[in-house]
This record gives structure tokens, sequence and C-alpha cells, in this order.
């Protein structure tokens, strides 16, 4: 429920995400990612070229339960043949201290191009996945994921 | 790391050629992300680990490269075509340079 | 002196006005100057299966006034759409003449008095009875009684035996499934053990495993009934690890899970399920979200936001039940099919009028049995009030007024705040105020009233985060509920406005000034969701308030100025 101390426990529970256990003091509030240096990392991985919408089914919660174990599932539309697959795929978070979350690397032998892992999240913010294909081609994805404290009556 | 890392995995034991089956992994680890500081003030250096592989009968099925945004205890699933019988080998790379492995037979049926 | 029954009968006589009301005969009835049972199963009979829905009960085993909300804000497309929808409206909506028996159980204005002649609504034996009508009436191998959750939570009697009362009266009403909410607070332990032992099916296909993502209560079960196969699917409230202390269910994580709500739909059709029915917790808003998108689900039984509407809502091909709560209503569902598809539904919305209702002499007992070792307790008088006490209303209630003054004065604090909780029946003017009824507008597993130091700033960000889990124009981003009541502080609120912008104008009350956003505050609060929390359970606190005040009046609270509706 929605009191207080909840609330500020979780925006420090959230500014601590990085910094969760005993004995650690809270850190100086580290620099956040933003849109720039998620498109900056892309940029690194592909240049210029262009993604288009589409094929890539990013699974994040609307809502996180907990900040610091957010679950992400990435699901990509292909035949995953020998010479038709996705090669990889690289997921980032707009509001974290780091853009990067993972890279998965797939082949063939995968026969479906799905993938799950979690990930920390320091505040409500934007995920964005890129999927490269075998030919080259490249899609995205994008959702956000709101941390909230909660509120409930029913 | 206070603890030792203890992978876990999750695969069927059987399956029939054709089969797109599930691999689930953990592995106990508190990935440090680099972020935070001690009561000393210093900060603690980042240690998580940055690299899972899979491979069957050596060939390397998925690969993951994690960041710091990876949560304590890591998991990673995915999925595999089955074609044979044989084994899988996982291997965790940490950044201190341990690598943490383990192994799973496949049978087909 | 006549009786509650003879006088309700009598007083029915002066709602001739009633046209066809939403509730089915009553407004015939009140013209016919009686009110019984018979009038409240009347049922056309259709098809061959019936479903019985109840829900959100709060483990209240004894009748109850509880009085719908007058204020229930819809945002977005919901704005103005039932269930938002209140007083003339509502009435207007449904049919419903002002002052009838269908006024007084579902709307909210003059209150009192229609309360002091229809008298009190539920208990369960009151239930037991008109459950056991309708088995008599079609055959128990016709009837499938389903439970939307939030049974186990709510009383007393239900904190001390950890749900044990409202286990045995379930299982005794043979409810066939349930799903579930509240039901968490009492910790995995116990939620595992009554789940492993009891006949009802617990069904929940959106909870998870943490460690491995795998399933941790059936998602589904498929009935038999009437010949044809019923397919009842669990959704449990998809915030609860948010809402709710989640240290009490370390291993579970929950998610509202569209797409593996469609594959449980799709698997129950190829099963060969006729009817294919969502026993949720969702919420209203969430739930109409929810089949407008998963494709194939025939009866949406929703559950959570306590909204009781005497008809169906109809989104696309789905049939949305809205059951209401505290065990007001017995929602009653005849469906025929034909070609193994649901070719008609039949609906009614049985209220529970208990001086109408003759008890059913077991269920009494059972329930005797549960209160005998509590009745002390429970009949201690603490004080009177002469206020109506109630809870529901999208800013605030007066039973909530209440706990907010309490924890001001018994804990010393500058500003005090309250979860906007829909659970909680009313007390009448001129009623006593006994240990039972605090409780049953406070007894839960983590009830400590903690005493805190809070910055402005901090506060806001409270105020906002919370009015974004109610405002938020997606339902799939609200939590149900209502606004966090405050005690000590005032404010301005814009509902239409997004996150972080609704909310301006705190202003500290006893001292007139604004609220800084670097100042500290000494605030008072309970039901915080964080483990270890201090303080007096928040009983003890109502309770040392009420005795020290003895009689409670409270004048209209003021303090929320509500803009952008």
């Amino acid at each position: 429920m929605a009191s207080g101390d909840r609330f500020c426990s979780r925006r420090r529970a959230l500014q601590l995400a990085f910094a969760a256990s005993a004995g650690l003091i809270l850190a100086p509030r580290f620099a956040l990612a933003d849109a720039n240096a998620v498109a900056d990392e892309i940029k690194k991985l592909y240049g210029d070229k262009k993604a288009t919408d589409g094929k890539i089914k990013l699974d994040v919660p609307q809502i996180a339960e907990n900040g610091l174990v957010v679950p992400v599932s990435i699901d990509v539309e292909s035949p995953m043949s020998a010479d038709d697959y996705v090669k990889a795929v690289h997921v980032f978070a707009d509001g974290n201290p780091l853009p990067q979350v993972f890279s998965f690397r797939f082949t063939p032998e995968c026969g479906k191009a799905s993938a799950s892992t979690r990930m920390r999240l320091a505040q409500t913010q934007n995920i964005l996945c890129i999927a490269e294909m075998s030919n080259g081609t490249l899609y995205s994805a994008k959702a956000e994921v709101k941390v909230t404290i909660g509120g409930c009556g029913g | 790391m206070a603890t030792t890392s203890v992978p876990r995995v999750r695969v069927p034991a059987q399956a029939k050629a054709g089969d797109i089956i599930e691999i689930k992994t953990l592995i106990s680890h508190d990935m440090e992300s680099g972020q935070r500081k001690a009561a000393d003030g210093k900060t603690i250096p980042r240690q998580i680990i940055n690299k899972f592989s899979a491979t069957f009968n050596g060939k390397t099925v998925f690969e993951a490269d994690w960041y710091t945004s990876i949560s304590a205890n890591p998991y990673q699933s995915f999925f595999y075509k089955v074609k044979e019988t044989g084994e899988f080998k996982f291997v965790w790379k940490d950044d201190n340079g341990s690598e943490y492995t383990a192994a799973s037979k496949l049978t087909v049926a | 002196m006549i009786s509650r029954r003879q006088f309700l009968q009598a007083t029915a006589a002066a709602c001739a006005l009633v046209t066809g009301s939403g509730m089915g005969s009553l407004g015939r009835v009140a013209a016919q100057q009686r009110l019984t049972q018979a009038d409240i199963t009347r049922f056309d009979p259709l098809g061959t299966v019936t479903i019985l829905h109840v829900t959100d009960i709060h483990a209240h085993l004894k009748p109850i006034y509880f009085r719908e909300p007058a204020l229930n804000l819809g945002v977005g497309p919901e704005k103005g759409q039932p269930p938002h929808l209140t007083d003339q409206a509502f009435r207007d909506y449904f049919k419903i003449a002002s002052g009838s028996a269908d006024a007084y159980a579902l709307t909210a204005d003059d209150f009192v008095q229609l309360a002091k002649n229809y008298g009190k609504m539920g208990g369960m034996d009151r239930v037991a009875t008109l459950l056991k009508a309708v088995r008599a009436e079609r055959g128990d191998d016709k009837v499938l009684l389903l439970d939307g959750g939030d049974t186990w939570q709510g009383s007393w009697t239900s904190l001390k035996t950890e749900a044990a009362d409202m286990v045995e009266v379930m299982e005794a009403l043979k409810v066939d499934a349930m799903t579930s909410h509240w039901e968490f607070t009492l910790g995995e332990k116990r939620v595992k053990e009554i789940v492993e032992k009891s006949p009802i099916a617990f069904l929940a296909q959106n909870i998870r495993s943490k460690e491995w993502q795998e399933e941790v209560f059936p998602a589904s079960k498929i009935f038999e009934k009437g010949g044809v196969k019923i397919a009842v699917i669990g959704q449990a409230m998809p915030r609860t690890a948010i809402a709710n202390p989640n240290w009490m269910f370390p291993d579970w994580e929950f998610g509202l899970r569209e797409d593996e709500m469609q594959k449980e739909v799709d698997k129950a059709r190829a099963a060969g399920a006729a009817i294919v029915v969502l026993l949720s917790h969702n919420g209203v808003d969430t739930d109409k979200k929810m089949v407008s998108r998963v494709k194939g689900i025939d009866i949406c039984l929703t559950a959570h936001t306590h909204d009781a509407m005497p008809g169906v809502l109809k989104v696309g091909d789905t049939a949305v039940i809205c059951s209401g709560s505290h065990g007001k209503f017995v929602s009653r569902l005849d469906i025929e099919v034909k070609d193994r598809r649901v070719s008609g539904i039949r609906y009614k919305l049985m209220p529970v009028f208990s001086d109408a209702i003759a008890p059913d002499p077991a269920m009494s007992a059972l329930i005797d049995k549960w209160r005998k070792p509590y009745e002390a307790e429970l009949g201690r008088v603490v004080g009177h009030t002469q206020s109506l006490l109630y809870r529901r209303g999208n800013f605030n209630g007066t039973f909530d007024d209440l706990i907010c003054q309490s924890m001001l004065s018994e804990r010393d604090a500058e500003i005090s705040i309250s979860p906007g909780f829909r659970w909680g029946p009313n007390l009448l003017p001129g009623d006593p105020i006994t240990f039972e009824a605090i409780t049953n507008a406070s007894a839960m597993t983590y009830p400590n009233c903690y005493r805190n130091q809070m910055t402005g700033e901090q506060l806001k960000l409270i105020l906002e985060d919370v009015a974004d889990n109610i405002f938020h124009p997606d339902p799939y981003f609200q939590g149900g509920g209502d606004m966090v009541r405050v005690g000590g502080l005032g404010y301005t609120i814009d509902v239409s406005k997004p996150v972080n912008q609704r909310i301006s104008g705190l202003t500290h009350l006893k001292s007139g000034k604004p609220i800084e956003a670097s100042k500290t505050y000494v605030v008072a609060g309970w039901a915080s969701v964080n483990k270890d929390t201090q303080g007096p359970p928040i009983w003890e606190v109502i309770e040392k308030h009420v005795a020290r005040i003895k009689t409670v009046n409270l004048t209209e609270n003021t303090s929320v100025v509500v803009k952008g509706v």
C-alpha cells in the first residue's frame, strides 16, 4: 500500500538500486543515461543504419514489482533457418547509469529467437531493443516500464 | 564476492528430434555494478559476470553479453532445437577472470 | 414496536414510482408492498448452466451497512462510463427509482434514511440461503459457484484465525473455484497450506515463481455443469506485489500477463470448453481493457474495485459482471449453449437484504462457532458516532477522516496518511463504535502505525505517485482503490493532468501555511508495505482516540479540491 515510508524507501531503494546491501552508504547520484546515450550506443554498433519497427516482441512489465529485478523477454519473428535467422538482439535502458543492459547472440540452433533475463531499473524509463537479422536488416521495439510506490484500495 | 558462484540449470533430460525446448539457467552472483560506495567512501569496484555462453556437442547455441544493469543472481533462458543426443555446456565469465561451468545431458528419444 | 421486516415491507410501499429496475422485479415488488426472499431469488431460468458469483466479501460473516461511493471518477475513455456513475446518474442509467430498495443498495445519496428503512445487507448465513435456493431450483449439477477473492481478509476473526473461519465458511457454501488478492497478505506459507487442503480450486494464471518463472497455482480448471464444459481461468490482482508487502510472498511474481491469458483461453477452447469464464481480480477498467484485447472470453466476473452493476457490461462479445463487495450481492448468470457456443445469457444481481432473507441455520451456527471466542472483545463499546462513518469515495471517507484524526492525536503528528482502501463497512449516526467496528476497517497483517519525518517534497511525491495509480488514463497502469487519505494536510488535484502535474497547493491545515518542499514534517501512517515497520497496530490507535473523545462528530472534509473532472 501507498504509505509514506514505503515511498521514501522505494525511491531510496531505487537510488540505491545499484547499492543495496548492508554496510554500504548511499552513493552520490550518478549521472543517468538518456535517450541520446542510447542512440550513441546504437550508432557505435550499426552506424547510421536505420531500424524499422516490427518483428520484435519486447515483453517487460508495465509496472515493475521490484526495480532491482525486472523481467525482460524478447521474441523475434524469424524462421531461424541456416540462411535466415536473428543474429543479435541488444537491449538498452535510457534511465540507468549505463545504457547497455544486454546483447544476446542467437544461432539457427536455437530454433526460435526468444530469450529472457532480469534487469535493474533505477526509475521509470524506456527500454529500447534492436534486433539484427542475418541479412543485416535492423528492427527495433520500445517499451516503458513504470517504477512506482503502488497504491491499493481494493 | 560474499559467496562462491553456483550455477543451476533446468534442461529436459529427454526430448524428440525437432522439439524446441526451453533452457533455463541461474547463477548466484552479486553483479557488483561498480557504482556503489562503501562506508569508507571508496567506490566498490565493478565485478560482474559479463558473458554467458551455451554450446551443444561443442557447437555454439546461444551467447549473452551482460552489463551492469543485469540483476544480481542472473537468470538466462533461451531455446534449443533438438537434433541429437549429446551434452550442453554452459560457461559464465566473471570480470575477475574466473569461469563457472555447468553441463547437462540430453537424450533424444 | 414493529420489526425491521415489517417496516421493510411497509416502507417498500412508498416506492411505487419504480419502473423496470435493473435488479429485475424488485421495483414491482415494492409496488406490491412486500419484499421477500422469493422476490430476490425470482429468476426466469435459461439454458442448462447457472454461474453464481460472489466477491470481495472481505471476511464479513455478519450483515453490515455499506454505502456505495458518492464520487467514483473515471478517466480517459472510462469517463462517465459504468461503473463510474454515482447517485442520480447511476439510477438514470439503470432505471432505478430514488428511495427504492435498489437505490439503497446501489447508490449513496439519502443513505442514512434508506439504511434505517431497509436495514443491513449481507451476512454469510443469508448468502447461504440464496445459494441453496438457486441450487434447489436448478439442481446442483447445473450450478457453478465462483469467488473472486478478497475473501480471507477484513475482520478480526479472520485475522485471528488466519482465515480459518472464512475458509470453512466458503467450503460450506460449496465454492468451486476462487482467485485472490488480499489472501496473499497471510503470507506464502499460510496460503499454500490452505490451498493444499481445500477442495476449492485456487486459480491464478498470472503468478510465477521468481526463481524459475514457473506456474505457482493452476491457471484454470474445466468444470462440467448441465452437460456443458466450462473453463474457469483465474486472474489474481496483477499488482499484489506492489500494492501489498511483497516480503510476505517473496518467491512469487505477479503482473497482468495478457499473452499468457490468450494462451489459456485458446487452450480451454481446444480442450472443448463451450463457456470460457475469466474469474478476475483485475478491477473493472482493467478487465474491460483486457477482454477487449484477449479474444474468446465469454464471461468476465470482475472484482477488486468493489463496483456493483445491476446489468451486464458488454465489451465486444464478452459479458462483464460486477458483483459488488462485503456480501451485499450474489450474482446469478444463466447461460444457454448451442453448438458448443454461448447463445444466451440472463443475469441478475441479487441484493442480500438481511431482513428479507431467512438465515440458513447451519451457516448461522458455523458463524457463531467462529465468533464465539472473540465475542467479548468484538462487542466492547469504545464510543459512539453522530456521523455516518463510511469508506468509499475517491478522495475521502468519514471513517478515513476518523483514522487520520486518530493518528494525528495519538501519534502526535503534524500530518497523517491512510491508504485509500475500499473495504470496511459503515456505522450509522447514533451507532456505538465497537472494537469490531474499528477492526472491520483495519484488521490486516501489517497494521503498524509508524511515525516518521518527511519533507514537503516527499509528501508531494507520494500524492503524485498514488494519484497516477488511480487517474492514469490507461487502465493497465491503474492499481485500483482510491486516493491516499490525508489528515492535517490540504491539497488541490487536477485529475486530467499527467503524473507529477496533478497535485498543487499543499497546505499544512493547522498553521494554514503552504507545505515547504525542503521542510521536514512529522507524519504518521499505517499499512506500510515495508518489513519491520515500527508502531502500535492501527486499531489500538483508533480505539485510544475514540475512547478519549467518546463521541465522534465529523465536519465535512473540504481539504481536497478536485479539478479537471
